[in-house]
């Protein structure tokens, strides 16, 4: 693999490091099972591209699209909560529907972005080809989210988000407002989501409304993976493996594309990336029969 | 003061599986009494505890904590004035969290919580002596899963955890049925120490006429939804299980065929 190759496979797996913190947020946190992720992700790049041709500023664009991203999730949890659908239905509807608004947005089904004023172009200053700072900046904004959201989970009003998720009864019972959460904590993980969609977008330099097929199953992966590698105790451990899990999976994915002996082609991506999680969720409960300590898979 | 005037509930109303679960429960407990309630299968034991709590809206009848009227209110809202312990032990914690953000997630019942860090190092310190106390050995293990302690263990924290902030009433739902007897007495004792040594105005339900007349200052038996046998003082002194029996048989008319109630 070229070092192009490898730090381009880095650069993907840390933008999509943001979107496993946000699959993790949904899935493991509040345990709802959230695949508006499809659809946000799109929305963020479809906001962001939209608003940097029409000439606003790249950062106030991502931000703006971060913002869609919460309301979208907004809409899933109030499908949920209010409505009574059930969160994996909820969700669907909500990631159909995300399709028809992000075509609106754009007015067209992709936007470049080649030439125009990114979130990265401030890095072009820098004494060093794109390709190497790109993933250096990327790793900071990860680095900085991962302790700010580590921050959130461990204050009161984070651990009471773990309640819900966990045991809303007793959380209830601790004056909990359980709906309140679920449509906070949702709204939170679908704008990491749709911020990771605005960057992906301005560093591939087109937002495409087809960007968000399979987003979910990839940030599982990054989530499941990590897991599988870090087993996480602590909230620190587990954001940690989401990162982690992003990046390895993205290797994973490259080194198998570019092993010319197993003759992978760019199309079967979708293929490797089902083989992929599903050896990351079958993998640690093989490991068990060696393991002295007690543990297992969920 | 705890008044429930007139509860009333039918479960699946209009259809052939209607269930009256309440017929009508009128029980004032004043402050400071500590109250057990008993009743068989389907009496609307855990129904007038959910009712209490706010788990549960009662179709008709009021609930007022000090002359204020709760009926209406969610439980998350309720929380400040109602504390509860759950018969599952698995079900008044959280697992996979560990025993002191257990702890600080019952801290701030019924106040604002907010973006400071939820164990503090005072906080810390705070339970260990909490903790310390229920000689389990656990103020070592603070930072340990609630996972890993056993069904008393759990019973014996959430016990703590109600009573580390004020309430108007404590709510125990046969918290020590699906404990071991040696657990369960220990729990029970930590209850009436608890209990005791805060007057607490509290409400246990059990499934043991021996236990219902055991602790507590007054014992009330629900029977079909509704509030049958009331007895404190000196009527209750000296009551054994036959008496309680016989009582029962006298106001209902009936025989009592509910074989865990004699049996335990």
């Amino acid at each position: 693999m070229s070092q192009i190759a490898l730090l381009g496979a880095v650069e993907v797996g840390l933008l999509f490091a943001l979107v496993a913190l946000g699959v993790y947020l949904s899935f493991r946190v509040l345990q709802f099972p959230d695949l508006t992720v499809d659809g946000s992700f799109p929305l963020g790049a479809a906001v962001s591209a939209s608003m940097i041709v029409a000439g606003f500023d790249p950062f106030l664009s991502s931000f703006v699209a971060a913002l869609a991203g919460a309301a979208a999730g907004l809409v899933t949890a109030w499908l949920n909560v209010r409505l009574k659908i059930l969160h994996l239905l909820a969700s669907i509807l909500t990631m159909i529907a995300l399709y028809s608004i992000n075509l609106r947005i754009m007015g067209r089904p992709n936007i470049a972005l080649l030439g125009e004023n990114t979130v990265f172009t401030p890095l072009e200053v820098l004494d060093m080809p794109t390709y190497v700072a790109l993933p250096i900046a990327l790793f900071g904004l990860v680095v900085v989210l991962k302790i700010a959201l580590d921050w959130f989970l461990n204050s009161e009003i984070g651990l009471a988000m773990r309640a819900t998720g966990e045991n809303p009864r007793m959380a209830r019972a601790q004056g909990i407002h359980t709906d309140r959460y679920i449509l906070g904590g949702m709204a939170l993980s679908n704008a990491l989501v749709a911020l990771a969609g605005a960057l992906f977008a301005q560093s591939q330099g087109a937002a495409d409304v087809t960007l968000g097929v399979g987003v979910i199953v990839v940030g599982l992966a990054a989530v499941i993976g990590g897991e599988a590698i870090l087993s996480p105790r602590t909230v620190y451990r587990a954001t940690l493996a989401c990162v982690v899990g992003s990046i390895l999976y993205r290797l994973a994915v490259a080194g198998a594309l570019n092993a010319d002996a197993l003759g992978l082609k760019a199309q079967d991506l979708n293929l490797i990336t089902a083989v992929l999680v599903a050896l990351a969720m079958v993998l640690p409960g093989m490991r068990m029969p060696f393991k002295t300590k007690k543990g297992g898979v969920k | 003061m705890i008044e429930a005037q007139q509860l009333a509930v039918t479960f699946n109303a209009g259809t052939p599986m209607e269930t009256p679960a309440m017929r009508g429960i009128d029980l004032t407990i004043p402050e400071g009494e500590f109250v057990t309630v008993i009743g068989s299968n389907g009496a609307g034991k855990s129904t007038f505890l959910n009712a209490l709590a706010g788990e549960l809206k009662p179709d008709s009848g009021h609930i007022l904590i000090d002359n204020q009227d709760v009926t209406n209110w969610p439980t998350a809202k309720r929380a400040g004035l109602v504390a509860r312990v759950f018969q599952d032990p698995l079900g008044g914690s959280c697992a996979s969290l560990s025993i002191e953000e257990n702890l600080a997630l019952a801290h701030a019942r019924g106040k604002r919580r907010g973006f400071g860090a939820s164990v503090s190092n005072n906080l810390h310190e705070e339970f260990r002596t909490h903790i310390a106390r229920l000689n389990l050995g656990l103020e070592n293990r603070l930072g340990d899963r609630m996972e890993l302690l056993s069904g008393g263990q759990r019973q014996a924290v959430s016990l703590l955890m109600s009573a580390l902030q004020p309430m108007k009433i404590l709510l125990l739902d046969e918290h020590t049925a699906a404990l071991d007897p040696k657990t369960a007495a220990f729990v029970l004792e930590l209850t009436r120490e608890i209990v005791e040594e805060r007057q607490l105005t509290t409400l246990m339900v059990t499934h043991s006429m021996r236990q219902a007349l055991d602790v507590g200052h007054r014992t009330v038996m629900l029977h079909e939804g509704r509030v049958v046998l009331d007895v404190k003082g000196d009527e209750r002194k000296g009551l054994g299980v036959e008496d309680l029996l016989h009582m029962f048989e006298k106001v209902r008319g009936s025989e009592l065929d509910d074989d865990a109630l004699l049996l335990s």
